[in-house]
């Protein structure tokens, strides 16, 4: 079983033409997922890896009967191509654009509260069901199925924690990255919500970092709505206060909220064992299971 | 999609730390609020003692004397001062034009008009990033450290949240002004300065925009004393005219060669060099560095589908950095190809007739074996696992120190 994406969801690529929508629909296209259309404006009639191209995505969706979108689109007018895939309108948009004015997301967060989309991203890398279909950029060979859930801020990170599970034999349900960007559509609880409402999904890990307040507002909804057990990871437990480590969202305020340590205790309070390595999260999933 | 549960308002500060690089000085966001139509003082920008007195002259004393740096805490650290008359002014100057402000050089100050004030209130707008939403504040306990008051008495602070899709409707620069209990002389002035305030926020892309005091004057007058504005910089492809201001300030070398390269790094105290990609794996790899006993010296992520060219520059970097003891290379590759890392590896450290760091190198993800096929294992320490290679930079650290 999985969250949100499984084998039947109908793919459109926005973006497609792009040299990042190009690579990323043949990847995606190579590992299963079903990859119905392209939508560009203006390139509509093209066919892209052999999948049509059209100029709108409500055409698109439309003529493919597509669900779902992945947005490959530069950052000043991904803003749009997100609310295009809102209003197509489509079941989920991934929006994988990295550099989205907030001004932008601002728009598009308040668009989202009057729609049922759901929206994963921006600056993310996407959703994967291993086996099945995977939504964005992530290295497919590395997942495997089983019955972890995973729901992360930083891209990379992910990998790495999911290198750690499957190299001891730990699959994966669906793993959910939900970008480091200050404004987002679906966050952490959210996530914990959709896995711990599907019956095949056994632990979860959640991986935070600095910044922001996020994580600490999961860890209340862990402890007040959750049976499924969470194990945790924070990065940037030696970042410096006030430097902006890379992410938008990673930064120290110095004021005490925010930081790794105010994360760690929150998730502890709650509950969840937070490994001090990525391969630790892996020992406490392994004690779940 | 619901709106944060846990979310408190009280948990909202203003000046919530700026995420942007791009920070206009007090005198340029005095220009764009001036030109917008909120009152400000007189003021002259000067660069010599004497261009400072003139100014003084000009204005007509009293006046403050201001530096122009990108730092917090300016008055209490020295760089403002009041002056009376020409002696003062040229006192003030000879003080402050070139001192060194938390690491900065004061290179210009603002001379302006010292204006006498009954009140000082807080006016701001900034993204709440919890509800993602912009949030107009407004408070009568300005003049002070804004960021305490929210902290001890966050009460004190009227907010107010704007619908990003519709702008802030007039009545919302009233109630946030009359929850504020701003005086009722000044309350429609001050609504008139919030309005100004988030069209700016709204047409600038600006992160936040605040002025810290409004100053009530005996004649209930309001007059902006302060002014900050910091802008998006994601939006400022969209904002040519404040993309000019920006001006690139460094702490070191490492950080002003870094901008250039265009990489995300930090320079922090430690002996260990620190390269990967994706800020989330890089911070971890610090994490890592300091569980394993060692101390990290750099933040430093290539970022995504890195080539060659730019492996070598990050390696470059950390080199150059004379602290760094040892380095290690962590890449997770998902666009990033682990061949074309190896071959950017390869290609730096072939130049060196004696390498100067020992360098130890892991690969994981996309093309990571032919990585390591194409590794040059006389010039770099190859590890399989994060921990390991971690551990190997550390030790290799500790003896080179």
């Amino acid at each position: 079983m999985s969250v949100l994406v499984d084998e039947d969801t109908r793919v459109v690529v926005q973006g497609i033409t792009g040299g990042e929508g190009k690579f990323h629909t043949q990847q995606m296209m190579e590992y299963g997922t079903n990859v119905v259309a392209g939508a560009v404006p203006g390139k509509g009639g093209q066919e892209v890896e052999g999948v049509p191209v059209y100029d709108t995505v409500e055409q698109a969706a439309r003529e493919e009967d597509a669900d779902a979108s992945v947005v490959f689109v530069p950052p000043a007018f991904a803003g749009d191509a997100v609310f295009e895939a809102l209003d197509a309108p489509l079941d989920l948009v991934v929006a994988i654009t990295e550099g989205i004015p907030t001004q932008d997301m601002s728009k598009v967060y308040k668009r989202l509260s009057e729609v049922d989309t759901r929206l994963i991203g921006p600056n993310c890398p996407g959703i994967i069901t291993p086996g099945e279909s995977k939504l964005g950029i992530l290295p497919g060979n590395i997942f495997e199925s089983g019955d972890v859930g995973l729901v992360s801020r930083s891209g990379t990170l992910t990998y790495q924690v999911v290198d750690n599970l499957t190299s001891r034999g730990i699959g994966q349900t669906t793993a959910i990255g939900i970008g480091g960007d200050p404004i987002i559509g679906t966050d952490f609880i959210d996530a914990l919500e959709l896995f711990e409402n599907d019956p095949d999904t056994k632990a979860v890990v959640m991986c935070g970092e600095i910044g922001g307040e996020d994580e600490e507002e999961a860890a209340q909804y862990i402890a007040q709505n959750m049976d499924t057990p969470v194990a945790g990871f924070i990065a940037g437990r030696t970042a410096p206060p006030g430097k902006r480590m890379g992410h938008a969202g990673a930064i120290v305020s110095g004021s005490g909220t925010g930081t790794a340590e105010s994360k760690i205790n929150a998730l502890n309070d709650a509950g969840v064992p937070v490994g001090d390595t990525p391969n630790e999260v892996a020992d406490h999933i392994e004690d779940f299971l | 999609m619901r709106s944060r549960r846990f979310g408190t308002t009280n948990s909202l500060s203003p000046k919530v730390p700026s995420e942007s690089k791009m920070k206009l000085h007090e005198y340029q966001a005095k220009r764009v609020f001036a030109d917008a139509g909120i009152p400000t003082p007189a003021s002259t920008l000067a660069s010599s003692v004497d261009e400072v007195v003139e100014a003084a002259e000009d204005i007509g004393y009293p006046v403050a004397v201001k530096a122009q740096v990108h730092v917090g805490g300016r008055g209490k650290a020295g760089g403002i001062k009041l002056a009376d008359d020409r002696e003062e002014v040229e006192r003030a100057a000879e003080d402050i034009l070139g001192m060194d402000l938390k690491g900065y050089t004061v290179e210009e100050v603002l001379v302006e008009e010292a204006v006498n004030f009954k009140n000082e209130l807080y006016v701001g707008v900034t993204m709440d990033r919890g509800e993602g939403k912009p949030v107009a504040m407004v408070s009568t306990k300005g003049g002070v450290n804004i960021e305490e008051v929210a902290e001890e008495d966050p009460d004190a602070i009227a907010r107010e949240h704007v619908d990003p899709a519709f702008g802030m409707h007039p009545y919302q620069a009233r109630k946030v002004v009359y929850d504020a209990g701003v005086p009722r002389e000044v309350a429609s002035d001050v609504a008139s300065i919030l309005t100004t305030l988030f069209e700016l926020w709204d047409d600038s892309d600006a992160s936040d925009i605040e002025i810290n005091p409004v100053m009530v004057t005996e004649d209930d007058e309001v007059v902006a004393a302060d002014a900050v504005m910091n802008i998006d910089d994601d939006a400022l492809f969209r904002q040519p005219d404040l993309a000019e201001m920006e001006e690139e300030t460094f702490e070191d070398d490492l950080e002003r060669k870094a901008g250039e390269y265009g990489f995300d790094y930090v320079r922090l105290d430690g002996n260990t060099g620190i390269i990967g990609n994706g800020a989330g794996l890089v911070m971890t790899t610090l994490d890592l560095v300091d569980y394993y006993g060692g101390s990290p010296a750099n933040f430093l992520d290539i970022g995504g589908g890195a080539k060659a060219e730019r492996v070598a520059n990050a390696l470059d970097m950390v080199f150059s950095d004379e602290n760094v003891d040892a380095v290690v290379f962590n890449i997770f590759g998902g666009i990033t190809r682990g061949d074309e890392v190896a071959k950017g590896i390869n290609d730096a450290l072939e130049q060196f007739d004696e390498i100067p760091k020992r360098v130890v190198v892991r690969l994981a993800g996309t093309n990571a074996e032919e990585g390591r096929e194409i590794l040059n294992d006389e010039l770099v320490t190859v590890e399989e696992t994060l921990e390991d290679a971690v551990q190997r930079a550390v030790e290799y650290a500790e003896v080179e120190a």
